[in-house]
């Protein structure tokens, strides 16, 4: 791409609120020229409706002539030109063919007038028959944009009930009208449509979404509430009822914090200011916010972990992930440690982890964790491919070691020797392996 | 016809045409409206609009220059130009903008220009605002960007949700238009083929449109022989795969936009971002491009060293060898060393990026659930992917694999996967679930009975009414995936002895690294070299049938002609660079050339994003 190039793709794509002015320098009026010829060559493909010398809006009422503009005259130059006459085969159709606009086109007729654009009155159709076979006639054309149409015009022709109680058999013209229902807001009939076909779990989430444009959290709050006693399948009720304590959580939990924040009491709030607010994140997004900021706290407290886990039903995998990103963050190891610990009833303690230790060791080195910390885990490792290969790849060396020396396998060992730094404590363990194996 | 065994593939005819076609149609809009005027421009018309016109050839009709959507800027033009889609939201912006003038007591002359059409719920919506009359409208026909040699796209990415997801026909008239204008300039076709309900009613809307053009075209020599549409929904699983081969791969990892991605700062290794054109006439890209991304490595480092090699000859020259070196070679090798440093420089971001995300435990799931071994660990994996919140559109990527591939998931599965996504990404994502149920993208097994038979035997006890609403809640689940079966009957996953070798690939399943051969790809194939669906019943049936094979008699069918060997493949709601290079190797193999007309490139994260409910 050349400079220019660039720059002008630059100017094109920054245009944002600004407008930007083209300097009147004049180099390509030439080129400009070529463009128009070949335009003029094309009248007939953009100008395909000369026919409606009065244009008459679908539902009918006439619009006024529209302007004819000055290149009116050469169109004619562009129909005798063989070369394009293929674009536009209908305007070399002699003008009788064309009945006025107010005759009767026959339903068929009206939809594929519509197809190619025209404009056509659909007044006329006014028995319910006559409004019926028309629709199915748009619905048989395939053209959804004629289908809308044609709906547009029922709507405002029938009383609605009727029109559902059509709609109801006629499942594309259905889809029709509810996509145009939702695309021009008009909710309160979109809703009355789908409650009258029964649709009772879409009524819901219909309703539900609308709380995407709320952006108040109070007022969003509040619109949540009113949610939950929608009628949702059973599952969607719980998530629901969740959406809402979630949020009256972050209000609460938002609140005290950014209370705590500007008071500068606490230290980890100094020490790790927020980025954002905690409002509308997702569960686990707010679980490790709470087990960053508030890991300590009783269980009594809604921001504390533990609450979290408890209200939400959070499951030990999930929570014992995130608590570990978290606490890793921190460089909190002695938590990280605490969170595999357990003990059994005779005392003795034991690690144990509801996920994977290689995925374990994984989050603790992308917070670079300490080699003495990292390799804690790296032998818990079960696989014992795996663990070679994550003790190889983060240098713990005493686990590689270890393995191959249970492993029995001199070779290996002995070639992890120049792994190791000479005359180190690892060098020795090592050689006195290799000599009482 | 296609697969005559011909090693020479024919060269693409000239799409350059379909460029100056819009282009000029664009300027002939705007003279319409003579004099300074202020053109606002929709966002996504944008790039588009950069492929075929750049802001000098808008110079002298326009003064200024604005996005759509922006808040309207103080202007002091008497004229206002809208180029925009045919949307609800944007009439209203327009309305707002008008009505304010007029509360002013501003006059300006309005001009909406819709691309590709109007729809007429549009101009609804400006009676309703009271401002129709006070706009003049016209449309850009501008249905076909051509995007390469071989890649027209209609630029439509919101086809793919307006049919699939909300069951509105509105586009299907503009791909009719747009096989009108391709089987003008580039037609007849002589065989048309198909699969899918979208593919049929654009067959036949585009037929009902031909009829009326009283057969031009009859007896000219066509460069296009033969079309095959193809609506999406016929297979999904392949649209949800990674991508592997370096084309798909720079599409999901830097989002190729209308042909051109913008490679930011990590790829460039400097502070800036360059926007580069992907196509043939990238003399770098256009070889690797279909390439399996472990041999590209290899195909730069060659390039490289004979790049080298290159320079090093002007050691030895005399004065005048050096003139002739400077003015004739230097400028191509230093536009190849530019080409090559930014495709390194892509590569290793993409190596970065994919080692991050464990791109190979990732890409081991994926074949297990192509191949339908290891569902449970599968399914793990799965999980702890949407625990650990690694990203939002890969989670729902590959539970829609998941769900495809079995044909829904077990109701405790998906029970269980729903609520640990909700906790991780977000519980409004409870709509995405309920849109992904309705296209049938991750969907909940049934127990018990088939569906089908209950359907029947309960509408034969009720009365039609009732069985009307008993079907339309079927509907949804019944629209079952059968992929397992398909996969069997055509043979999709290759049985490989020993390593697939990548670099000397023998199939389209190359393009997945071996493990699998693109489902659309294969039907494309098998119906090619049968010229029709017989003996796939049993493939059509699973794949819920609507295929057609029409043959039209009125025209030549000359086998000595190049046409017969050239194949429109149209890809309804997206086509993935995965099928494009796939079909490329067919192509090459079998002596045939394929053309890509698409509603827009798409991928498994564009997939995804059009099933997210956004704010108003």
């Amino acid at each position: 791409m050349s400079r220019a190039r660039a720059d002008e793709e630059e100017y094109w794509h920054s245009s944002k609120f600004r407008a930007f002015t083209f300097d009147d320098e004049d180099d390509e009026l030439s080129q400009l020229k070529e463009s128009k010829r070949a335009v003029n060559s094309l009248r007939d493909i953009v100008d395909d409706d000369d026919d409606d010398l009065e244009r008459v809006s679908w539902s009918g009422e006439p619009v006024g002539r529209r302007n004819k503009l000055p290149s009116f005259q050469s169109l004619s130059d562009a129909l005798s030109d063989t070369g394009v006459k293929n674009y536009a085969p209908e305007l070399r159709r002699p003008k009788a063919e064309y009945k006025d606009y107010s005759s009767d086109w026959s339903p068929k007729d009206t939809v594929r007038r519509m197809q190619r654009g025209k404009v056509c009155s659909l007044e006329r159709f006014r028995s319910l028959q006559d409004k019926l076979v028309l629709l199915d006639e748009a619905v048989a054309g395939h053209d959804g944009n004629v289908i809308t149409a044609v709906l547009i015009f029922l709507k405002r022709t029938l009383r609605r009930e009727i029109l559902f109680r059509e709609l109801e058999v006629r499942q594309v013209a259905l889809c029709h009208l509810i996509h145009f229902l939702k695309e021009a807001g008009e909710q309160k009939l979109l809703l009355d449509l789908l409650r009258f076909l029964d649709r009772t779990e879409e009524v819901a989430l219909s309703q539900y979404r609308e709380h995407l444009n709320i952006q108040d959290v109070e007022k969003r709050r509040e619109f949540l509430k009113g949610c939950i006693g929608l009628p949702f399948s059973a599952e969607d009720t719980s998530h629901i009822q969740d959406h809402y304590t979630l949020l009256e959580r972050q209000i609460i939990i938002e609140a005290n914090d950014r209370h705590l924040e500007t008071a500068g009491q606490s230290e980890v709030f100094r020490k790790y200011p927020r980025k954002a607010s905690i409002l509308n994140m997702p569960l686990v997004t707010t679980l490790f916010y709470s087990c960053f900021y508030h890991y300590t706290e009783a269980e009594g407290t809604f921001s504390s972990p533990t609450n979290l886990k408890k209200t939400f039903k959070i499951p030990d995998k999930q929570y014992v992930l995130t608590a570990l990103a978290a606490r890793a963050k921190l460089r909190a190891w002695n938590d990280v440690d605490a969170l595999f610990t357990t003990k059994n009833w005779l005392g003795y303690t034991k690690k144990k982890a509801p996920i994977g230790f290689h995925r374990v060791v994984e989050i603790l080195q992308r917070n670079n964790a300490p080699v003495q910390v990292l390799q804690e885990y790296v032998r818990l490792v079960e696989d014992v491919e795996m663990r070679l290969n994550l003790a190889t790849k983060y240098k713990c060396h005493d686990v590689v070691i270890e393995t191959y020396k249970d492993l029995k396998d001199r070779i290996q060992l002995t070639a992890y020797k120049c792994k190791v730094e000479r005359g180190s404590a690892e060098e020795e363990k090592i050689n006195s392996i290799l000599n009482n194996m | 016809m296609a697969f005559a065994g011909r090693r020479d593939v024919p060269e693409p005819p000239d799409f350059g045409i379909l460029k100056r076609l819009a282009r000029d149609q664009l300027i002939y809009l705007l003279e319409q409206l003579p004099g300074k005027k202020d053109l606002f421009i929709e966002a996504d018309l944008m790039s588009p609009l950069d492929r075929i016109a750049n802001v000098s050839i808008l110079k002298h009709e326009v003064d200024k220059l604005y996005k759509v959507e922006s808040r309207p800027a103080l202007s002091t033009s008497d004229q206002f130009c809208f180029l925009v889609r045919p949307r609800i939201k944007t009439m209203r912006y327009i309305a707002d903008i008008v009505n304010a003038d007029k509360m002013s007591g501003r006059s300006r002359k309005y001009k909406i220009i819709f691309s590709p059409q109007k729809f007429y719920a549009c101009e609804m919506v400006l009676e309703e605002e009271g401002v129709f009359g006070d706009v003049t409208c016209d449309e850009w026909s501008f249905y076909l960007l051509p995007l390469d040699e071989d890649i027209i796209s209609m630029e439509l990415p919101e086809f793919f949700r307006d049919y699939f997801l909300e069951g509105d026909h509105r586009w299907i008239n503009s791909v009719a238009r747009a096989l009108q204008l391709l089987n003008s300039l580039y037609g007849p076709f002589g065989k048309a083929y198909g699969i899918g309900r979208c593919a049929k009613m654009s067959y036949e809307l585009w037929r009902d449109l031909e009829e009326e053009s009283e057969g031009d075209g009859q007896g000219r020599k066509p460069e296009i022989g033969n079309i095959f549409l193809m609506d999406r929904d016929t297979d999904y699983v392949t649209a949800l795969c990674s991508q592997v081969v370096y084309e798909g791969l720079v599409d999901d990892t830097f989002r190729i936009k209308c042909g051109s991605v913008d490679f930011g700062p990590d790829v460039t290794s400097s502070d800036k971002s360059i926007k580069v054109l992907l196509n043939a006439q990238d003399k770098v890209f256009s070889q690797i491009r279909n390439e399996h991304f472990s041999s590209v490595f290899g195909f730069l480092s060659q390039k490289s060293r004979n790049l080298q090699a290159q320079y090093d000859r002007r050691r030895g020259m005399d004065i005048k060898q050096m003139k002739n070196f400077v003015s004739q070679e230097l400028k191509g090798l230093k536009q190849e060393h530019r080409l090559l440093s930014l495709h390194i420089g892509a590569c290793e971001s993409i190596m970065k990026k994919k080692t991050k995300q464990d791109f190979q435990e990732m890409i081991k799931a994926e074949h297990s659930l192509l191949e339908g071994v290891d569902v449970r660990e599968s399914t793990s994996f799965i999980e702890e992917h949407i625990d650990r919140q690694v990203s939002p559109i890969e989670s729902l990527r590959l539970m829609c694999l998941l769900s495809i591939t079995e044909n829904g998931l077990i109701p405790k599965d998906y029970r269980s996967l729903k609520t640990q996504y909700l906790q991780s990404y977000g519980p409004e994502h409870l709509l995405t679930f309920h849109n992904l149920k309705r296209v049938g993208l991750l969907t909940e097994q049934a127990a018990g009975e088939t569906l089908t038979a209950v359907e029947s035997k309960v509408s034969k006890l009720v009365t039609d009414r009732a069985a009307g609403k008993i079907t339309d809640a079927f509907n949804s689940l019944a629209r079952k995936s059968n992929f397992r079966a398909i996969s069997k009957k055509l043979g999709l996953i290759p049985r490989v002895d020993g390593e697939y070798d990548l670099k000397m690939p023998r199939d389209m399943a190359y393009v997945f690294s071996g493990a699998y051969v693109p489902l659309s790809c294969k039907i494309i194939e098998q119906v090619l070299e049968r010229r029709g669906w017989l003996g796939l019943e049993e493939v059509v049936r699973l794949l819920n049938g609507n295929e057609f094979s029409v043959s039209d008699s009125a025209v030549e069918d000359n086998p000595a002609w190049e046409s017969q060997r050239v194949v429109l493949a149209v890809f309804l709601g997206g086509c993935t660079f995965s099928e494009i290079a796939a079909l490329r190797f067919l192509g090459k193999e079998r002596g045939c050339k394929f053309i890509f007309l698409t509603t827009a490139i798409t991928n498994s994260a564009r997939m995804m994003e059009a099933m997210i409910e956004a704010k108003a």
